[in-house]
């Protein structure tokens, strides 16, 4: 019963992972995988040396980073403030508004976006005109300042409620006699969420925590692709990701991009084996 | 239980925090409602932010009028049914084969699948292998790569491992075979955890739009997510040409009466349709599945 599995498995995961030799030949889409010439690290070596690597190398950092600082904690936030709410009406409403984006396509949100910000009539120029903060519509999506924003505020505007699920299900694992105790001693709710949620959902952050740190270089790819379609941006936006996807399938480099992709997936390893050493000191392995 | 000072006003806080950020999630979805029910040319004009100001169903006549709209929407249709369908079942039989302690090498078999949970050729390898074995401009494409999920067999084992083995044994006294046991007896008492991974993998079917458009390049099989994709980026350079050149933008928007945008944001409504229309009935299932998705062995 396993084997027809095991065949799509080893065709469809494991003849690809073998395929990543192709970084180290001159792939030539003519002579196929056995016939190109192999040409050692000379993909690997263009890479490092060109001006793209430092700018991808940027983005991918700085996005995760931001990605972690403000999309990690956003959720945790949202479930400690859901927690507080007493009128399980307004809390089963807000829940529902905030799952509802988590199950669309990136290439809706992303219209949201460009519909929010847009010049000709988004809303969001309309507000800040309303109020007086600009003069004239600005032009959101085509100014390199502003991208990371808009990105970190997609991502979390999208993921926000259903990353909180998880942290709401550990919070209501907490034992209520705790708060009635702490009451009684004398600590408002803002102490009680202080002294006895958080640190009740600790182990539960510090897995996903971790799990967050593996992933590291994956800073984006369906968010940056929609959102970044302006190539004035590409010099913010460009990731590790992206950046095997146009200069592979785009520019039909195939083993430049084999030794680029190939590059993150060695150092995603070695955060991700760092990440668990790290879990298993704090005695949460993840494997 | 009497409350302090502090509590009030972080409580009050707390509330207004959730509602603006329920306004803040819901209001995008809703102002592209309300264009997508506005007339094209009143949108040009400025200002239609929380109601229609000018009420047609003119844009959405015209989308399902579009040969090419409405052929992509049946296409993601015929590919969430089919691909999801077909995943579900192979994942489960892979799954319960798992769960027979005499399958011989099922440790190996377990590490090849976990393996793929951490490690993967990349895009590249996946696609050059893809175009060899000629699946590109199919649309098997959509379907077949991704049919075995390590994940979802996982949580389908840990949900077999779980039924009572009487009820598997006194099945094999009457007569029924591996299959017959699976079929007639496991999985119909797996409705719960049939229903959210299907709902998952239904999702992912629905909103997948990367594999056709790097696979796919005939019109015939492109899913409405991919045809939106290509919309939306046409209504872009548009904006980006009307700024160079707004006067010829707007005769042309007074030529007619819908717009780039408003049709866009009736396109957007179509593709978002039925999750839309599932969403209220299957929210009970789905917190239930992130929580077994979650668990560990």
């Amino acid at each position: 019963m396993v084997v027809p599995a095991i065949l799509f498995i080893l065709i469809f995961s494991y003849i690809p992972m073998y395929g990543t030799l192709m970084a180290f030949q001159d792939y030539n889409i003519f002579k196929g995988f056995w016939e190109s010439p192999w040409v050692g690290f000379k993909h690997f070596e263009m890479f490092f040396h060109s001006p793209d690597f430092w700018l991808v190398m940027r983005n991918t950092v700085v996005i995760s980073l931001l990605k972690l600082l403000i999309g990690f904690p956003a959720p945790i936030l949202l479930a400690l403030m859901l927690n507080e709410v007493r009128k399980m009406a307004f809390k089963r409403i807000v829940q529902t508004i905030s799952y509802l984006p988590h199950f669309m396509s990136w290439v809706i949100v992303a219209g949201f976006t460009m519909s929010m910000l847009s010049t000709d009539n988004g809303s969001i120029n309309i507000l800040l005109q309303k109020v007086n903060l600009i003069d004239e519509p600005v032009n959101w999506l085509s100014t390199t300042e502003y991208f990371w924003g808009i990105l970190i505020s997609a991502n979390v505007w999208k993921e926000i409620g259903f990353a909180s699920i998880i942290y709401l299900a550990a919070i209501s694992g907490v034992n209520p006699d705790m708060y009635e105790a702490a009451s009684i001693d004398g600590a408002g709710k803002l102490k009680q969420m202080y002294l006895i949620t958080i640190p009740a959902i600790m182990p539960v952050v510090i897995i996903f925590l971790i799990l967050a740190i593996g992933n590291l270089l994956s800073a984006g790819f369906e968010d940056i692709l929609l959102l970044a379609t302006n190539p004035a941006l590409r010099e913010v936006s460009d990731v590790l990701d992206t950046y095997v996807y146009r200069v592979g399938i785009k520019s039909s480099r195939f083993s430049y991009a084999t030794a680029v992709g190939l590059y993150k997936a060695i150092i995603s390893i070695g955060l991700l084996t760092a990440a668990n050493l790290i879990a298993r000191r704090t005695g949460n392995s993840l494997w | 239980m009497k409350y302090s000072l502090g509590d009030r006003v972080m409580s009050v806080t707390i509330h207004a925090l959730l509602a603006l950020l329920a306004f803040v999630t819901f209001y995008p979805f809703w102002n592209a409602l309300v264009i997508s029910f506005n007339s094209g040319f009143d949108t040009s004009l400025g200002g239609v932010t929380f109601w229609p100001r000018a009420f047609t169903l003119e844009n959405y006549d015209i989308v399902f009028q579009d040969s090419r709209i409405t052929n992509a929407f049946f296409v993601s249709i015929l590919r969430t049914v089919v691909g999801t369908f077909l995943s579900i079942v192979f994942t489960a039989v892979f799954a319960y084969g798992m769960t027979k302690r005499e399958l011989y090498g099922r440790k190996v078999y377990m590490i090849i699948g976990l393996v793929t949970l951490y490690f993967s050729g990349g895009l590249i390898p996946s696609y050059m292998l893809i175009r060899e074995i000629g699946l590109t401009n199919s649309f098997w494409v959509m379907v077949i790569p991704g049919i075995i999920s390590v994940w979802n067999m996982i949580i389908f084992r840990t949900f077999f491992q779980g039924l009572p083995v009487g009820l598997e044994e006194s099945a094999k006294i009457d007569g029924c075979g591996d299959w017959g046991t699976l079929f007639r007896i496991v999985l119909p008492l797996s409705g719960p955890v049939i229903a959210t991974l299907s709902l998952f993998t239904a999702i992912y079917h629905w909103n997948d739009w990367f594999t056709p458009s790097i696979y796919i390049t005939s019109e015939k099989w492109l899913p409405i997510q991919t045809m939106l994709k290509q919309i939306l980026n046409a209504n872009i350079m548009t904006e980006q040409m009307a700024q160079l050149d707004s006067a010829a933008q707007n005769a042309m928007d007074q030529m007619k009466n819908v717009t780039t945008k408003s049709l866009s944001m009736a396109t957007m409504m179509v593709a978002t349709l039925p999750i839309v229309c599932v969403y209220p009935f299957v929210q009970k299932y789905f917190v239930k599945g992130v929580l077994i998705g979650s668990m560990k062995e």
